[in-house]
């Protein structure tokens, strides 16, 4: 295999022991997950070589056979993946493959376009939310998102953080302060704002405007962090800045980031999905996926020989 | 650079050049009108301004006067009409842009818009006579300023229609993303992005309306004295300077060109204002 791997993307080789503890390769559904101290067939525990199953992380949401359709066109067919809490996973693919889409469903962000629609299951903690009585304003509460161009509200940068805290909370004033500058540290903006919270959000900067964005998803304290691309549209520093804060957000949600940047997924994430075409083609740890893909397209993609 | 193409590139200036001109010619031909408006308006119209057309009445032939009546007329009639038309604009623009998602609703009043935004306005006029004037029994004020709000209503509707859909959808997505009721997300959220362009679109509306002849002569018609009633006939500037012009009296055609001067002015200072709020943000650095 071709791939340039630079010590940042992997700290230990297959096959050694794990130098730290580290989150087991994907369980798919209905599976036991493998015991420790049971007998592993040869071939599968080599397979699984940093699998750490004493460690394993919750399951935080379970995707099953999830499809989804823009008026006739089927643009998801039959995903099921688990995504982790405390962990990041990544959806990576060509334009096209599904992986915004399938993003767009973990909120239900596509129900603002009639004709979109999704069949199958997203358990978030065991509840299915494409169920019709789930609320849509309490799930998006839940499961925050920020999206590809930052998108500040037309309004100060405190009330930017304020606007969200304010539709499930009343908190007072000084609780509210404390909210805002709280969110502001989480996305490493406060030290670059706190002097000028009065003023326009879309006076920043564009790397700063998406870390606005940040402190605000984050602010609600959601369970499920969505990021669509969030450094696409920005410059290396700042992408570096958001990589940063992704590692550090890590310990308190379940972050999925979708991304065209293989380094990006690489880097940030703990468990990558490639999808194509619509379709899950592979689902692993990122370490594996990046340096043994199970799969022919996996291996072409992640090699450069197409996407 | 080959033969062929240095002519080709000739060509393409020649072309460059022909067109630049033609355009060049029908905008000075669009600005001259205008300025010989101007022009004209001032002329006739200063030697009308005094004091006078300010502080005195309408006059009979052949004595002195003043606007004063049609004035206040004007004021209180396009204020009430845009008061009324604007709130009802803008929520139907709302519905419009942020409710209707393409239902037949959405698509019916849209077209009906459509076609009250191009309605003569004399046919306003006549249709507020028939439903207010008539059962009345009288003209009114009150006719006048619904008849203008009518014309209101689909100007209103159009711009904060269009205004609203500029509005990036990503901006909308954003706010539902954090769990944002829709009534919220359009108050709170889509209103601030959109507040410049709707409110030049009710200044729009403003101008229009203050010069509207048609629908007055019908409904407010004019009064010689001044009145604050709403319920009775009120003096306005278009119909005065309607009348006035048409007479034969010298000091009357005098005071419709002051009229149709001060008319003029406000329009003008209202499009200014309306730009410098299209072109002014609080939130755009």
């Amino acid at each position: 295999m071709s791939i340039e791997v630079t010590p940042m993307d992997i700290e230990v080789t297959p096959m050694e022991p794990p130098a730290r503890p580290r989150p087991h390769l994907v369980t798919l559904p209905g599976m036991p997950r493998p015991a420790p101290s049971q007998d592993q067939p040869a071939a599968k525990a080599a397979d699984q070589p940093d699998a750490a199953p004493g460690l394993a992380p919750a399951t935080k949401a379970e995707i099953k056979d999830l499809r989804f359709y823009y008026r006739q066109t089927e643009a998801l067919k039959g995903v099921s993946l688990p995504l982790y809490d405390k962990r990041v996973t990544a959806f990576i693919g060509p334009s096209g493959c599904g992986k915004s889409t399938l993003l767009r469903v973990l909120n239900r962000i596509y129900e603002l376009y009639p004709d979109q629609r999704a069949t199958g299951e997203v358990l978030l903690d065991g509840k299915n939310i494409l169920a019709p009585d789930q609320d849509l304003n309490l799930l998006r509460a839940r499961v925050g998102m920020v999206f590809q161009k930052p998108t500040p509200f037309p309004m100060s940068i405190y009330d930017n953080i304020a606007f969200g805290i304010r539709l499930y909370e009343r908190p007072g004033p000084r609780d509210l302060d404390e909210r805002v500058e709280e969110a502001l540290k989480r996305a490493a903006l406060w030290d670059e704002v706190k002097d000028k919270l009065k003023e326009s959000g879309l006076s920043l900067s564009g790397g700063q405007q998406q870390r606005l964005c940040i402190a605000r998803a984050v602010a609600v304290k959601p369970e499920i962090l969505l990021l669509d691309e969030p450094a696409s549209a920005l410059d290396p520093i700042s992408t570096q800045r958001i990589e940063e804060l992704i590692a550090d957000l890590k310990s308190d949600y379940c972050i999925v980031i979708v991304t065209h940047n293989m380094q990006q997924a690489a880097r940030s994430s703990d468990y990558t999905a490639f999808m194509y075409l619509g379709q899950l083609i592979e689902f692993s740890t990122t370490e594996t996926l990046f340096t043994s893909p199970k799969e022919r397209q996996t291996e072409d993609y992640i090699t450069g020989r197409f996407g | 650079m080959s033969g062929q193409s240095r002519l080709l590139y000739g060509h393409r200036r020649a072309t460059n050049f022909v067109i630049l001109a033609l355009s060049l010619c029908a905008t000075s031909a669009g600005l001259a009108v205008l300025f010989f408006i101007l022009y004209s308006l001032l002329r006739h119209g200063l030697p009308a301004l005094s004091s006078d057309i300010i502080t005195k009445m309408t006059p009979p032939p052949g004595s002195q006067g003043g606007l004063a009546n049609a004035i206040y007329g004007s004021v209180i009639m396009t204020a009430a009409a845009t008061a009324i038309g604007t709130p009802v604009g803008i929520l139907t623009g709302t519905y419009l842009a942020e409710f209707s998602r393409g239902s037949r609703l959405g698509q019916a009043v849209r077209f009906v818009n459509d076609i009250l935004l191009s309605a003569p306005s004399i046919v306003i006029g006549l249709f507020v006579y028939e439903v207010m004037v008539v059962p009345m029994g009288h003209f009114s004020a009150w006719a006048g300023t619904a008849a203008l709000a009518i014309i209101v209503v689909p100007v209103v509707v159009r711009t904060s229609e269009n205004m609203l859909s500029l509005v990036p959808a990503s901006l909308r997505e954003a706010a539902f993303a954090l769990g944002t009721p829709q009534w919220k997300v359009v108050s709170n959220v889509v209103y601030r992005a959109a507040i410049q362009g709707m409110l030049t679109g009710v200044m729009l509306a403003v101008a229009r309306i203050a010069g509207e002849t048609a629908p007055l002569l019908f409904t407010a018609l004019n009064n010689q004295f001044w009145s604050v009633d709403m319920n009775g006939a009120m003096a306005n500037l278009p119909v005065v300077i309607f009348q006035f012009a048409l007479s034969p009296y010298a000091d009357w055609q005098l005071l419709a060109w002051g009229g149709a001067l001060l008319i003029t002015i406000t329009i003008l200072l209202l499009n200014i204002l309306a730009r410098f709020v299209a072109g002014w943000s609080s939130f755009a650095k």
